[in-house]
């Protein structure tokens, strides 16, 4: 756990792993939902780091850090969210080629993982959304879309997303579902919010 | 619609609701947003005898003309414009009666760039996530106005200000930007962070409410390519491939792969508000 100062009143941990990262978020909400935390305005997790920031004394907090005892996640720990998806993606054959797999077998291994999110950013309501192992992982597409629609389900890097609105983008796209991710008169407003498990459920094709 | 409302006569370049936004929500990607030049949204509110948080109207550079249905007291501060009531001047800086069917006219600003129109009341859009602040990164809250838009209005909270004397702001001839180094300043060369704190930068036209943009020299870097993705704060220095610094504002994406050279305390923000292009950009190192 590396910590490196923001500003007058920022945190940014730095961890080995995005299984560490995910620990210690946890944990900062468990200790919040406690009354445990000093005041703070933001807990922002993404992907190697944990950013704090609206802390009064952010070296008080910094040193309390160093004494706690963060047990690892298990997968009970969390909601899973279950995410309809039509597998009809402009770039699902080339995902296909990329994998070296069927465009059905892209498919079955999609909606096979369990993935969770790591954080949210880009857009309100966008998780980025680890669980392919590297070898399935994509590059973004050499020439981004000016307009992505809403409800894109898609791939870059280690990741998965689905597009919370329409908008420009470079992911490749594998699907389409109907779930509406971002509803800022629901509470909550976003559907996925840092650690929520996802599973991607098949459905036919109209 | 209730009487208490204004149509847009003249919406002005950018003229844009704004309150003290909706900070609690970086973890969903969600910017804080909210009155760049924070004291003189507080002031206009002040003067309008309004809480801080009563939303208000910030406009870019050509100020924005409103009709009132009802009788209104509006203030506006922020960059200094003329003010006129249907075509007659009125004070800048001050509480102004406005008659029903009146229309009040916030001109272009003499010097800075943003300035405040606070309502009696304050702007009662509805509010996003306990806040009516228009975000232009991710579209959350009021469009910015057109002409022909009714916005209403609040019941008034109080009588308005009286007697204080008001700062009258002068014209920001250079943006003195103090920061802290961090988190990522060992992504840059000695050579880099030197020409940070004695390089001549200047307010590029590019900017915006997500962040304002510097021309100058480059910083010289010492590691190529990107971090993962980390969380970005209000006042973050952010150093994009071209090597010039990004002040980010309150629109500002809430995590970013540039590394961040330095941080501006929020203190410090509400001039690089008022910071029109071509403004020389000084960045002080604090420790």
């Amino acid at each position: 756990m590396k910590p490196l100062p923001v500003g007058e009143h920022g945190l940014l941990i730095e961890l080995d792993s995005a299984e560490e990262v995910e620990a210690l978020h946890a944990e900062l909400l468990r200790r919040a939902a406690d009354g445990a935390l000093p005041p703070l305005r933001e807990i922002v997790p993404a992907a190697r780091t944990v950013f704090l920031d609206g802390l009064a004394d952010p070296r008080g907090l910094l040193a309390e850090l160093a004494t706690w005892d963060i047990p690892p996640l298990t997968a009970g720990d969390r909601p899973t969210v279950r995410i309809p998806v039509r597998y009809d993606g402009p770039d699902l054959a080339d995902v296909a080629a990329l994998w070296g797999v069927t465009p059905e077998e892209v498919v079955r291994l999609h909606s096979a993982t369990e993935f969770h999110v790591a954080f949210c950013g880009f857009a309100p309501g966008f998780g980025y959304l680890t669980g392919l192992p590297e070898p399935l992982h994509v590059p973004r597409r050499d020439t981004p879309r000016t307009k992505v629609p809403v409800g894109s389900v898609a791939l870059a890097g280690p990741y998965t997303g689905v597009y919370p609105r329409s908008s420009p983008g470079g992911w490749q796209l594998i699907g389409t579902t109907d779930t509406v991710l971002w509803d800022p008169r629901r509470e909550p407003a976003a559907l996925l919010v840092p650690g929520t498990r996802v599973r991607f459920v098949p459905q036919e094709t109209a | 619609m209730t009487d208490r409302a204004f149509s847009v006569v003249r919406a002005g370049a950018l003229t844009t609701v704004q309150d003290l936004g909706r900070p609690g929500h970086a973890h969903l990607g969600v910017p804080r947003a909210g009155a760049l030049d924070a004291p003189a949204h507080r002031l206009a509110n002040r003067l309008a005898g309004n809480p801080g948080s009563a939303a208000t109207l910030e406009t870019t550079l050509t100020g924005c003309a409103l009709r009132v249905r009802t009788a209104t007291t509006v203030a506006v501060t922020g960059a200094p414009c003329p003010v006129t009531v249907d075509g007659h001047p009125a004070p800048w800086g001050a509480p102004v009666r406005v008659p029903a069917g009146a229309v009040l006219d916030a001109g272009p600003a003499t010097h800075g760039l943003r300035s405040y129109l606070a309502f009696a009341g304050g702007i009662a859009t509805e509010p996003v996530l306990g806040s009516r602040a228009a975000d232009l990164l991710s579209g959350l809250g009021p469009d910015p106005l057109t002409e022909g838009a009714v916005l209403p209005l609040g019941d008034p909270h109080g009588p308005p200000a009286t007697a204080d004397a008001v700062p009258h702001p002068g014209p920001v001839t250079e943006l003195l930007l103090p920061f802290l180094p961090g988190p990522r300043d060992d992504w840059f060369t000695e050579a880099g962070l030197r020409t940070l704190v004695t390089g001549r930068f200047r307010v590029s036209p590019a900017g915006n409410r997500i962040g304002l943009h510097t021309e100058g020299p480059p910083l010289e870097r010492a590691r190529a390519g990107e971090l993962p993705s980390e969380g970005m704060p209000l006042g973050a220095l952010q150093v994009p491939p071209n090597g010039l610094p990004v002040l980010f504002l309150h629109d500002h994406p809430t995590t970013g792969g540039y590394p961040v050279v330095g941080v501006v305390p929020e203190r410090f923000l509400a001039p690089a508000a008022q910071a029109t292009p071509g403004t020389p950009v000084r960045f002080l190192r604090m420790r």
